[in-house]
């Protein structure tokens, strides 16, 4: 049993790598100049952000949570980054510093309301997305430029790795969030607990385990998460403007389920998940490299692409619950045969 | 409405106190909010401008409290707005002149049917592959406000057709013409819930679907129609919305509607948690939020800061429905009384 149920998250993983070589491989004899190191660097380079979003969400999502507010939340990091580096000229780290404690503030204040008031995390959530979203506005309607050299040495500079390709400080962020995100969950109480959670809830908390904590800890992680994206976007953009990341929730939630993390929690992997964005990566530069569809369409897409992923975990959950169901009364068969 | 009064008394009774609340701290600080005048024929006012301004939310809350009532959510409502603009604008094209590219009764019909689709296409992913209404109405949530940019080519779309001014600017007896389109689809939906088993289904299955389907009741089409009908409404509502603008903006149109949709359901005394739903307390939660929003106008505040207001309002209406926050509450003030 155990076996195949490991087998089956390989499955996931494998049809995920399979649909990212298939789409790579497509674009490279479709397009001249798609196929090249520097494309393929490119996809964390543009991605970053999403990625980090991501990590995040893969907790909230594999202790059967949802957040809807991380688009906001980085937006709101964007507001505060560059209102406090443009208008108050403080230090640049202690900057970055704030905007990562207010994201992780939210994130725990929202925690803290569902779980200590057993509220559904998608109202709390999606509240907090109409806040920061709000809180946006309050900061500044316009958009704020950064001239500052530390964020504009960290938008511009280029670290070569193999010959001529190079990744950018935020790829490096992001790659170090995704490993430590991998190791937390793989390797700590707390991410043992965070499975146990979305596995059964009412089993982790009967074995004992600080369900309440590890909780409101994920969320606040997920806000943590949401702020540092905040930072990195930018890096990215070099401004701060009120409606950065909108309809993001959406993209980091499709890169969490389109890399086989169930929504209804306990399964998942975070490799699933960078899988995921280089997918959501790849269809963008796609539909760029296309050249005459308009980049709406990736909304589309990544909508279509969340449709298919959610309908085949479906189908995979009801055929095992319908082999469970038969499973059982043929043994409760056998036993009224045997009495 | 008789046996609805009687039936939802001790339930309407909050949302109309809050209501009262609302209004009468704009007495005291809101100059001339009471003040309504005929101006060319028809009635004019800080009031009458609240109900026009609520009626697209009125609208949307309607589909949305049978939804909850299910213990579904659809948060694409807003998106679907926009597709309904984006349709109806399409259909009767950017003339100058104002020659209606199709007839509007089709351009209507088109528009409403496109929003429709939309809701069937929720329900069929809510009821027959069972996703999370949450995960299943956020893919149009956000693909939706795409295809409301696909269909206008990101443009906004102007009309010149002068009688479809009729939904968002028209006026008929002295009141605005779109709240008789909320009389209208409130009678009917209440007719149709209220004096038939259907409402009593909505509910059972908000309550607990295996004991509803076990009862003989088809959850799964109950759970399909409220999507339907909810994507049905909110055609009606992008209607209204895009004849108020006379254009439809992709990006623009029907912006942040979920979020007072479902907070006029909820403080209407609709639970998240499914089963009873208030039609009446819906209408009157749309009149709050509108309400609420033109008070903090009045305050010369951006409008995008209204969200903070409304965020918090979410939060406190939920805490107040939550089991485990009233406990403590009502805990804390029994130990307070017994120290006492």
């Amino acid at each position: 049993m155990t076996r195949r149920l490991l087998d089956n998250r390989n499955l996931s993983i494998l049809v995920i790598l399979g649909l990212f070589v298939i789409m790579f491989g497509y674009g490279s004899f479709a397009y001249t100049g798609f196929f090249a190191v520097q494309n393929f660097l490119n996809l964390f380079i543009d991605n970053a952000y999403l990625l980090i979003l991501a990590v995040g969400m893969t907790f909230v999502i594999l202790s059967g949570g949802i957040d809807l507010s991380v688009g906001s939340m980085l937006g709101l990091g964007t507001m505060i980054a560059s209102s406090l580096v443009t208008k108050q000229h403080l230090n640049p780290m202690l900057v970055i510093v704030i905007v990562v404690l207010v994201g992780t503030a939210l994130g725990f204040f929202m925690g803290c309301l569902i779980t200590l008031f057993e509220l559904p995390p998608f109202i709390i959530t999606l509240a907090g997305y109409y806040l920061a979203r709000g809180l946006c506005y309050v900061v500044s309607i316009d958009t704020i430029a950064i001239s500052d050299p530390v964020f504009q040495s960290a938008a511009h500079s280029e670290i070569h790795i193999i010959g001529n390709s190079f990744v950018s400080p935020s790829a490096i962020i992001a790659v170090v969030v995704v490993l430590v995100g991998a190791y937390v969950l793989r390797f700590t109480r707390f991410g043992r607990t965070v499975y146990a959670i979305g596995g059964n809830e009412q089993s982790a908390l009967l074995m004992g385990l600080p369900v309440g904590r590890t909780k409101i800890g994920i969320y606040a992680l997920s806000g943590f998460c949401s702020g540092l994206a905040g930072v990195v976007f930018t890096f990215y953009t070099l401004s701060g403007y009120a409606l950065d990341g909108k309809g993001m929730e959406l993209d980091a939630i499709a890169a969490v389920v389109i890399g086989g993390t169930l929504l209804t929690g306990g399964s998942g992997s975070i490799l699933g998940t960078v899988l995921g964005v280089l997918v959501y990566g790849t269809i963008q530069v796609l539909i760029v490299f296309q050249g005459t569809l308009n980049s709406w369409w990736t909304r589309i897409a990544i909508g279509f692409l969340v449709f298919v992923f959610c309908a085949l975990q479906r189908l995979f959950e009801t055929r095992k619950e319908a082999t469970a169901v038969r499973g059982a009364s043929r043994t409760s068969a056998a036993v009224a045969g045997g009495g | 409405m008789p046996s609805a009064r009687s039936l939802s008394r001790s339930r309407l009774i909050w949302p109309l106190i809050a209501l009262g609340c609302l209004l009468l701290f704009n007495v005291f600080f809101t100059p001339n909010f009471f003040h309504i005048e005929v101006k060319e024929g028809h009635l004019y006012g800080n009031l009458i401008d609240i109900i026009k301004n609520a009626a697209p939310i009125m609208l949307l809350a309607i589909g949305l409290t049978l939804v909850i009532a299910t213990k579904g959510i659809d948060i694409s409502v807003g998106s679907v707005v926009a597709i309904s603009a984006g349709t109806v604008a399409i259909l009767l094209g950017g003339d100058l002149g104002g020659v209606p590219r199709f007839p509007v009764a089709l351009a209507l019909i088109g528009a409403v049917l496109a929003s429709t689709a939309a809701g069937v296409w929720n329900g069929i992913l809510v009821s027959r592959i069972g996703l999370q209404p949450i995960i299943a109405t956020l893919i149009l949530f956000v693909a939706g406000r795409g295809i409301a940019m696909v269909l206008t080519n990101a443009m906004v779309i102007w009309i010149y057709v002068k009688p479809f001014a009729i939904f968002g600017q028209g006026y008929w007896l002295g009141l605005p013409f779109s709240i008789y389109m909320v009389a209208g689809l409130l009678l009917l939906t209440w007719l149709v819930t209220r004096r038939t088993a259907i409402g009593l289904f909505i509910e059972s299955v908000g309550i607990n679907p295996t004991a509803a389907r076990f009862s003989g009741i088809s959850a799964k089409n109950i759970l399909l129609g409220v999507y339907v009908f909810s994507g049905f409404c909110a055609g009606l509502s992008g209607l209204v919305v895009c004849s108020t603008v006379m254009s439809a903006d992709g990006n623009n149109a029907g912006n942040l509607y979920e979020l007072d949709a479902i907070l006029a359901v909820v403080l209407g005394g609709t639970s998240l948690n499914g089963g009873k739903f208030y039609l009446l307390g819906s209408m009157i939660g749309a009149l709050i939020i509108q309400t609420l929003t033109t008070t903090i106008y009045a305050f010369n505040v951006a409008p995008e800061i209204s969200q903070v207001v409304k965020a918090f309002v979410v939060y406190g209406v939920s805490l107040l429905q939550s089991e485990r926050f009233r406990r403590s509450v009502s805990g804390m003030f029994v130990k307070g009384r017994a120290t006492a």
